[in-house]
């Protein structure tokens, strides 16, 4: 799992069925990425559900928050819509994992991304990387910690 | 994980002031676990109320449940009138009827003050006491509702496993 003080590896993944979104556009921004098993199993909706509470404590530190799973960007569509969420979810879908794999955050045996959080500075160095136990929602504090010492 | 900051007197409290053994909830008023977890919360209070402290503070998660905000602000405006927990168990007690409507009945069947209230529920304060809870609860390791904490530092079981380990440790 990449670490504190790694270059974030770029990534083009679909956020909405016909829209893709590059890491590397955001340079000049604060990117939180936040991987996670699935779509819909309970922990990852709870986690979500509270990024989702947070956006506007996100930006006051100009931060972008992208969540990233293996589930298809239909999958995504509807999750996200039953939850009402405001932030984008990407689809680690083709070549399945390829991202979280880059990011050392890939769980083989489970066909899954692991729970795992990053925060990004502006240059594109990884500042803060957190393995969360698969069945334990992380909360959002670890980030803002990160989000505060940069 | 740890309580920041810790209880002070802007909280609304229950029980034994300055007690050794403080809880508190971070709490969403629409959220069914919180639901279920008040009449468990309840019964703990009546029967150690003498010996704990409970603390409730607001987490509403507003995107997920459209009345969560609106029920903290109504029973922030309670608290104006030294009502807060007689509103916040009315809600409770009746979850499944949560509206607009029925939280402005609720006002009324508390005999707040109805001027009052009017006022109170737009103030900015109420606002921002209940963004200053959420905040706490985020800093604090809330990750979702019920989130309990016991003397200050995060509970990591359900609300029967608090009522168990109450039931070891008050003597």
């Amino acid at each position: 799992m990449l670490q504190k003080n790694d270059v974030a590896p770029d990534f083009t993944l679909f956020a909405t069925p016909d829209q893709k979104i590059t890491l590397s556009e955001f340079k000049g921004k604060n990117v939180i990425l936040a991987f996670y098993p699935a779509d819909w199993s309970p922990v990852c909706s709870d986690q979500m559900a509270l990024y989702n509470e947070m956006l506007k404590y996100f930006k006051k530190y100009d931060a972008e928050i992208f969540g990233i799973s293996v589930d298809s960007k239909w999958c995504h569509m509807a999750f996200s819509q039953s939850r009402n969420l405001h932030f984008p979810l990407l689809s680690d879908f083709e070549a399945k994992g390829e991202t979280s794999k880059k990011y050392g955050v890939y769980n083989t045996e489970e066909g899954e991304c692991n729970r795992a959080l990053f925060v990004i500075d502006k240059n594109g160095i990884i500042q803060w990387s957190y393995l969360s136990p698969m069945a334990v929602n992380p909360g959002a504090d670890g980030i803002l910690e990160a989000l505060e010492k940069l | 994980m740890s309580l920041k900051p810790a209880v002070s007197k802007t909280d609304h409290t229950q029980g034994k002031k300055d007690a050794d053994i403080v809880i508190v909830e971070y709490g969403d008023y629409q959220c069914p676990y919180c639901g279920a977890a008040y009449p468990i919360l309840k019964e703990m209070m009546k029967k150690y109320g003498t010996k704990v402290e409970f603390v409730f503070r607001n987490f509403p998660l507003s995107e997920m449940h459209q009345y969560a905000r609106p029920a903290a602000i109504v029973a922030e405006a309670a608290a104006l009138q030294g009502k807060f927990w007689e509103m916040h168990d009315a809600i409770y007690e009746n979850q499944e009827y949560l509206s607009e409507n029925f939280l402005l009945e609720l006002a009324e069947k508390l005999e707040l003050d109805p001027h009052q209230f009017n006022t109170d529920i737009k103030k900015p304060e109420l606002a921002s006491k209940i963004d200053s809870d959420f905040e706490s609860g985020v800093m604090s390791g809330v990750n979702g509702t019920p989130s309990l904490f016991v003397n200050g530092t995060k509970f990591n079981g359900g609300p029967e496993d608090l009522l168990r380990l109450l039931s070891e440790i008050v003597k």
